[in-house]
């Protein structure tokens, strides 16, 4: 049951995206096309399930018994910043589709602040390793669902004519409060 | 480069966020109120002036390849100093910016200025265009958290002048959204007739 709160609760109730305001670079960035987006949200989901699982190793078995958990910042981007050259270099090797499809958006993630933000939620609410993985997944699910109705809905509002200092960005960033205004139908339920 | 022209072009035609549209993460995440737009804004010019200042000093010894992780550790160092001397001093406000002071890391405008002006220029002009971007992004901060508080919760910088509820949307997160998306839209359109 414990999971299941979880789980409902990062990817509905207070999604990463549109309730902790995480990732909202390439929300709004790279949300231009469904494909994209699609793409963007595999390699979110995989960098950050491994980043959560490294980060709260170091921090449980290296920054706790050594008392420096006040060296969390420095360590936790340095980690995620080589795993996902790490990543880059192994996926090149182990399987080019895969690097194929999500090769140009792994860069990106480096600075992407989800990442980050949910290894030191993580460690903030002291997560098991376990439930730290299910969060990952969950998160990275609810970047996913956010980043996918995004796009679909960007997708239509290039076609329609908006007032000329609303289009582009401005118009996106009120899409983007009404479908945080839908998403919010969701809070109270666990 | 006319020092002058450098300050302020952070404040109008450069401005980190309603321009360029970066750092949006804590802009819409933080700014549920005046004060603390304020608060996280100077934290973030502090971050960005103290990394511009060590990046033009060393720029000439990092070498090239690895000149992105060494910026992103002499940034960690500033952000790690913001978070305990806030813990030690504004408790309060460390407790409403949570988990947004350590994600200044990761904000593509400290970064993206160390990258793209102070590894290049000298160390006087990165000191100034640290300060006048850094207080480019407080007052866009400042200005989004006035309107989102006002609207919000009938207050300004926690002076309470509308009794009872006001529209509590707007310091929720939907509003931050909007309230960005037609701040943005009236700053295009002021733009445009100047």
């Amino acid at each position: 049951m414990d999971y299941f709160v979880i789980i409902i609760s990062a990817i509905f109730v207070s999604n990463i995206v549109l309730a902790q305001f995480l990732g909202i670079c390439p929300f709004l960035g790279v949300s231009g096309k469904v494909s994209t987006s699609l793409g963007m949200s595999g390699a979110v989901l995989f960098v950050m399930t491994i980043a959560t699982i490294v980060t709260w190793l170091i921090y449980n078995y290296v920054l706790v018994p050594f008392g420096i958990t006040f060296l969390q910042t420095i360590t936790f981007i340095l980690i995620i910043a080589s795993l996902v050259q790490m990543v880059e270099i192994m996926l090149k090797k182990i399987s080019p589709p895969l690097f194929q499809a999500l090769g140009i958006f792994l860069p990106l993630i480096t600075t992407n602040c989800a990442v980050l933000g949910v290894a030191l939620l993580t460690v903030g609410r002291e997560y098991n390793l376990l439930q730290g993985v299910v969060f990952a997944v969950a998160s990275a699910i609810g970047f996913g669902l956010a980043m996918l109705l995004f796009s679909g809905l960007r997708e239509h509002i290039d076609l329609m004519e908006a007032p000329k200092g609303m289009r582009g960005v401005p118009i996106a960033l009120v899409t983007a409060g009404i479908l945080a205004l839908a998403f919010m139908g969701f809070s109270g339920m666990v | 480069m006319n020092q002058w022209k450098n300050f302020t072009k952070g404040f109008v035609k450069e401005n980190a966020v309603f321009i360029l549209l970066l750092g949006l993460c804590p802009t819409l995440a933080v700014t549920s109120s005046a004060e603390n737009g304020l608060g996280m804004g100077l934290a973030t010019a502090f971050v960005l002036v103290g990394s511009n200042i060590v990046v033009s000093l060393i720029k000439n010894f990092i070498p090239d390849k690895v000149r992105i992780p060494a910026f992103i550790v002499i940034i960690a160092s500033f952000v790690t100093i913001v978070e305990l001397v806030m813990q030690a001093y504004s408790p309060a406000l460390f407790d409403a910016l949570g988990i947004f002071i350590p994600l200044i890391v990761v904000n593509c405008l400290v970064l993206g200025r160390a990258e793209g002006f102070a590894s290049k220029q000298g160390l006087v002009s990165s000191i100034v265009d640290g300060v006048g971007m850094g207080l480019g992004f407080t007052y866009a901060l400042f200005l989004l958290g006035s309107v989102r508080e006002i609207l919000g919760s009938g207050a300004w910088m926690g002076m309470k002048f509308i009794p009872g509820d006001a529209i509590l949307i707007f310091i929720m997160s939907p509003g931050a959204f909007l309230v960005l998306g037609y701040l943005i839209a009236l700053i295009n359109k002021l733009n445009k007739t100047n």
